[in-house]
């Protein structure tokens, strides 16, 4: 006798709002000679699936919410010559495909940095619903992807002395997600 | 709106301030200008006198700066570079670092030098000065070499193309100035 388990493909259908104290976008980037890494929060973001498995996911994060450990690092990242919080102060992105097997999940997307839109996928995993000690009904999101910060207007640089780099272009990304049914 | 001078020439005929001056003809008449003549006064940076309260040329190179709108940069060049008065008040302009107050202020800079070269290395310096303090620097140039023949007796830009270039960045300039106006409102 054996037991045979369907993969889900669908999300769990309903409103389902993040919860910003649990919820934020990890960033880690090759700098120098280890892995520099930060946060931005208090992220905003909204997942509606219908009955009939339609998805629509927008989220946004301000450029001053980013996490770093120094004030003054803080304020370079916001500065016009990186992300520029005065001109573009979100980051914003808008799901165009979403793709489900079970606890695995992929998104397909348009993320946009300092003004700029370019098309992203990110992979991760899903859990099922749960009861929280809260009264509600949440479900997590676990999504990662690695974009190329140049093609987003983020050039900055500083040289080693060997005339290489400090900092990679190429930047992972990862989104915590707690959803909360509405 | 209001805009200010800064020359980073001391000297009372400098070129780098009649720059500045005929820049200022190029300003809608709306804004004003003004143009800062505390250079001289700035003493030698150092931190232990980074205090409140500030020292008082000091003070005032800083309230000039949070009272404009945007700030234009004249520079002369000294062995490839900025000339070392105007570095030092920037670096008292830069502190605190995260709320200096030429932290996302509109900036162009232009140069005028006596050689053939128009302080251009000494100008791309001061840019990458200012965009590291936080700046928003537009992304505009005027060389003015062979300064010594370059102004009339009345100090006007004497240059045709040379004026044209200048008005180009002025415009350059208020126009960023007004879209930040326009945001924080």
């Amino acid at each position: 006798m054996s037991t045979i388990t369907e993969a889900k493909h669908s999300l769990p259908t309903g409103t389902w709002n993040v919860d910003p104290v649990h919820s934020q976008i990890g960033f880690a980037v090759e700098y120098v000679v280890g892995t520099f890494r930060g946060s931005f929060s208090p992220l905003d973001a909204k997942l509606e699936v219908g009955e009939d498995g339609t998805t629509k996911l927008v989220g946004s994060v301000p450029v001053a919410g980013v996490r770093v450990q120094d004030e003054n690092l803080s304020a370079h990242l916001q500065s016009p010559e990186f992300f520029d919080a005065e001109r573009t102060p979100d980051i914003s992105f808008s799901a165009t495909e979403v793709r489900r097997s079970g606890d695995e999940i992929a998104i397909a997307g348009d993320l946009t940095i300092k003004g700029t839109t370019h098309p992203i996928e990110a992979n991760g995993t899903i859990t099922d619903p749960a009861d929280d000690p809260y009264g509600g009904v949440r479900f997590g999101l676990k999504l990662e992807t690695t974009i190329d910060r140049t093609q987003f207007g983020l050039n900055w640089n500083n040289p080693l002395p060997n005339g290489k780099p400090s900092l990679a272009n190429d930047v992972k990304l990862a989104a915590e997600l707690y959803l909360v049914k509405e | 709106m209001k805009v200010l001078g800064i020359s980073g020439s001391l000297r009372g005929g400098s070129h780098n301030t009649k720059l500045l001056r005929a820049a200022a003809e190029f300003l809608p008449p709306y804004v004003e200008f003004e143009l800062w003549d505390g250079l001289k006064a700035v003493p030698p940076y150092d931190e232990d006198d980074d205090i409140d309260p500030a020292p008082a040329a000091v003070a005032h190179l800083r309230a000039a700066i949070a009272g404009a709108d945007a700030v234009l940069f004249a520079t002369p060049e000294y062995n490839s570079s900025i000339p070392g008065q105007l570095k030092n008040a920037l670096d008292w302009a830069s502190r605190p670092i995260a709320t200096n107050v030429l932290r996302n202020k509109p900036v162009v800079v232009v140069g005028a030098s006596a050689g053939a070269f128009g302080a251009v290395w000494a100008q791309g310096e001061l840019r990458k000065v200012l965009t590291a303090i936080g700046a928003r620097v537009v992304d505009a140039e005027v060389a003015v070499g062979h300064a010594d023949e370059r102004f009339s007796d009345d100090g006007a830009l004497a240059d045709e193309d040379l004026r044209d270039q200048l008005r180009e960045t002025v415009d350059m300039l208020v126009e960023e100035t007004h879209l930040r106006v326009a945001a924080a409102a």
